[in-house]
């Protein structure tokens, strides 16, 4: 997760993102890795989870992929309810969404989730295409 | 950095420093480590310092969720103090203001425990 997270950042960082936001993108992808990782593909280190950056005309846009059974994001509770404050995990689909400007979950033609998060590019490269 | 801790005492308050990072894995597993001594050991004031911790993510808040619960359950007080802007931000976009009692400075904390 470190890794993906690093290399996330400095995508972000070359595509002329502030600080906070490139910190918050390479957080949005640190969250996506591990709920990847943990319940994605079940903690099965032989399973694959797959990273991909691109860039659209007006946003930057990261996949997370894992070989899970894919998921719902209406089906993930909502840690800020009252009922959920308290408990201990929760919160990463939360953050993705907090740090992003869109977040999808989209199945895998071979099985499995792809999670999408849209990041709209700093002003003075969107309509540009590639920074 | 990795998750460090030292513990302290201001009176019957015992007060963790840390700095690095609450993350999964390490970090999460030393916040959790410290708490559980301290409970078992007896204490039921504790303080976080968090002045160096420049990274949460949510399994750090999971796991300052917890230790609040555990010393809650041992009929104690957990408080936060010292919290950089980043780990504030995520603090109050998660509504954890509503649970956790974050101090100004380490006197005021140190007196607001009963």
């Amino acid at each position: 997760m470190d890794l993906a997270e690093s290399i996330v950042m400095r995508v972000a960082e070359a595509a002329g993102y502030s600080e906070d936001e490139v910190h918050k993108l390479g957080m949005a992808v640190r969250e996506g890795v591990v709920n990847a990782y943990n319940y994605g593909n079940a903690q099965d280190r032989q399973k694959k989870i797959l990273l991909a950056v691109e860039f659209e005309a007006e946003h930057m846009v990261v996949h997370i992929c894992d070989e899970g059974c894919g998921f719902e994001l209406g089906e993930v509770p909502d840690p800020l309810a009252e009922e959920n404050l308290l408990r201990t995990s929760g919160r990463g689909i939360f953050l993705m969404r907090a740090f992003t400007d869109d977040l999808a979950v989209h199945k895998r033609p071979g099985g499995g989730a792809d999670l999408v998060m849209h990041k709209k590019l700093p002003h003075r490269h969107a309509g540009h295409g590639r920074p | 950095m990795a998750l460090q801790g030292t513990c302290r005492d201001s009176g019957e308050v015992a007060i963790i420093d840390f700095s690095g990072k609450i993350t999964l894995g390490e970090g999460s597993a030393t916040l959790r480590k410290m708490i559980r001594e301290l409970v078992d050991g007896g204490r039921r004031k504790i303080l976080l310092n968090l002045s160096d911790v420049d990274y949460i993510d949510s399994s750090g808040i999971g796991e300052l969720v917890g230790a609040y619960t555990t010393v809650r359950n041992a009929s104690g007080e957990l408080k936060l103090v010292h919290l950089t802007k980043r780990v504030h931000d995520l603090i109050q976009i998660t509504r954890l203001f509503t649970v956790f009692d974050v101090q100004p400075d380490e006197g005021a904390a140190v007196r607001s425990f009963k």
